[in-house]
């Protein structure tokens, strides 16, 4: 059978198989970028997988002073989790200890969605009686004294269900020092795609993972098959020049930023060629049946 | 459709209760029923076709083409559409406004947009004492919505307001913001003696320190503030002002703690 290949890369004839999600997003500005950024990275840290963070979260774009809703610098962080009231939870507790605490930081609603999430309505009270509610053009505040002045957070943010989770590629190379070069090509190209966010360390993984494990509690466990180490020992899906395999995975506002971010990584990788960075790429999925949303690669190409 | 206007004939000889004259008000009568509508307060029973000429028929969209001190209650209720003067209006124009937008394009006379919920009421002249303030025995003022004064407002402006924002432009009389329970007072052009005179909660934006406040009210710093960018740029989104009010870290006042004392005066330093 004739393989496809895009620039020398070789392109699975596979899909990736992605699960609906519930989804919020916020803007966080802070006094210049470094603690508008700081704030987001905070909030967003340990929040990789819903397997054992509760939710995925990242800065899906950084916002010039020009675009926010205060006229300092700062972050649109979006929030995935399974339920709403789950992600109500992570929204308000991340919220509260991240961002109400970080120097000069305000929150902004970031999302029009379908229902409402709790931002300030929920943080009001930490101002103990001193903090003041103000609405004006359609829009409703709380201002909460904190040390260095008042923390200005809007009321609510909105709620998506039309999210999707788990979108990803696997990059396979010769090297673990291609697959990072291929992996840091994939994230710098879907970093530009609006509404779609890397959740894990720098938007790559390196323990992809499997339904299931042989010991009892263990709800993932290792990508066996695509393990080079294990090469010869399971029923591996890496060739003889294999030996490195990095995953990106993806979250999105909507199945088309999905779609489109996946685009925008396989160009990304296909554009270094095999050479310099990945040899084959691949995607990762239960056989079609858990997850409602596919992506076909071959669909996706450049 | 083309707008319904009513056009004044001469000066009334008496003050107007024009009321009814709202979309609502005359909604599905004939251009006869509404030339019977009475208008006048005293034994002379003047009806609208005694006062206005009366041409077009879209009753969601009014206009007077000419205005008095004597039209009062201009607005009243309205929830909907749109009403523009082309003068003058008497008292309590815009008096408990549900929606839609009202346009004084002369001078309001006394509780212009008094008790007023939702909408947006502008005067582009001067208006009268107690702007947006509750008739004798309400408990209070104006509840919600837009109230813009681009000239002068007198005594009391914002009494008892409880939410909304209103801002009047060329300054105002004494007591600007007494006894408010809540909500947005912007005052470009100075302040009289003693704002937020017995203000429980609620804000008053100034842009200038004020020159006479109450003694209790307390100095409570200038730290940056965000709230205070976000409402500039509201105020500039909006078209009510050309240029930022209060700056990006705006003095404080804390008062009135003669009652609660949660409320404040923010001004530009």
């Amino acid at each position: 059978m004739q393989r496809l290949t895009v620039n020398g890369v070789a392109i699975d004839d596979t899909f990736a198989e992605a699960f609906g999600m519930r989804a919020t997003a916020i803007i966080i500005t802070g006094p210049n970028r470094k603690w508008a950024r700081q704030a987001a990275i905070t909030m967003t840290g340990f929040a990789t997988s819903v397997i054992g963070c509760g939710c995925e979260a990242a800065i899906d774009v950084e916002l010039p002073a020009s675009e926010t809703p205060d006229g300092r610098p700062g972050c649109r962080v979006m929030i995935f989790a399974v339920s709403t009231d789950e992600l109500q939870k992570q929204l308000q507790n991340r919220l509260g200890q991240c961002v109400l605490t970080s120097p000069g930081s305000a929150c902004f609603a970031g999302l029009n969605g379908t229902a409402d999430l709790k931002l300030g309505a929920a943080l009001r009270y930490f101002g103990d009686g001193w903090q003041v509610s103000k609405k004006f053009g359609g829009k409703h505040f709380w201002r909460v004294p904190v040390m260095d002045g008042e923390f200005l957070c809007e009321a609510t943010t909105g709620l998506t269900k039309e999210a999707v989770g788990g979108g990803n590629l696997l990059l396979v190379a010769s090297s673990n020092a291609k697959a990072l070069v291929a992996a840091e090509a994939a994230v710098e190209a879907i970093e530009k795609v609006p509404g779609a966010i890397m959740p894990f360390p720098g938007g790559i993984v390196r323990s992809g993972s499997k339904v299931g494990g042989k010991y009892k509690g263990m709800m993932a466990s290792t990508n066996d098959a695509f393990a080079p180490t294990l090469r010869g020992v399971v029923k591996s899906e890496l060739g003889p020049e294999d030996n490195a395999v990095l995953e990106i995975v993806i979250d999105g506002e909507t199945s088309d930023a999905v779609a489109a971010a996946m685009k925008a990584g396989i160009a990304g990788v296909t554009a270094l060629g095999p050479e310099k960075g990945a040899s084959r790429i691949s995607a990762g999925n239960y056989g079609g049946k858990l997850g409602k949303f596919h992506y076909h690669l071959k669909d996706l190409l450049p | 459709m083309k707008l319904l206007t009513f056009t004044l004939r001469e000066t009334p000889p008496e003050r107007l209760d024009l009321s009814q004259l709202t979309p609502e008000g005359l909604a599905g009568l004939s251009a006869k029923e509404i030339s019977e509508i009475r208008l006048g307060m005293s034994k002379r029973g003047l009806k609208v076709g005694d006062i206005f000429r009366v041409s077009g028929s879209d009753v969601k969209n009014i206009v007077f083409e000419g205005g008095s001190s004597r039209f009062d209650g201009v607005g009243t209720e309205m929830g909907e559409g749109s009403i523009r003067v082309a003068g003058d209006v008497g008292a309590q124009a815009g008096r408990k406004m549900r929606g839609g937008q009202l346009l004084v394009e002369g001078s309001a006379g006394p509780h212009a947009g008094s008790c007023m919920r939702k909408g947006r009421l502008e005067v582009l002249g001067d208006a009268g004492d107690h702007l947006g303030g509750p008739l004798a025995g309400e408990l209070a003022g104006m509840n919600g919505g837009v109230l813009i004064v681009r000239g002068r407002a007198g005594d009391y402006a914002g009494d008892r307001m409880r939410r909304g924002v209103a801002a009047v432009l060329k300054g105002c009389g004494d007591y600007a913001g007494a006894r408010m329970i809540a909500g947005t007072l912007a005052v470009t052009g100075g302040v009289g003696r003693v704002p937020g005179y017995l203000m429980r909660r609620g804000s008053i934006l100034l842009d200038r320190m004020p020159e006479k406040l109450s003694p209790s009210f307390v100095e409570c710093g200038a730290p940056d503030s965000v709230f205070a960018a976000v409402f500039d740029r509201y105020l500039v989104a909006e078209g009510i002002l050309k240029r930022p009010l209060l700056g990006s870290a705006p003095g404080k006042f804390g008062g009135d703690n003669a009652v609660a004392g949660t409320g404040e005066i923010l001004f530009r330093r």
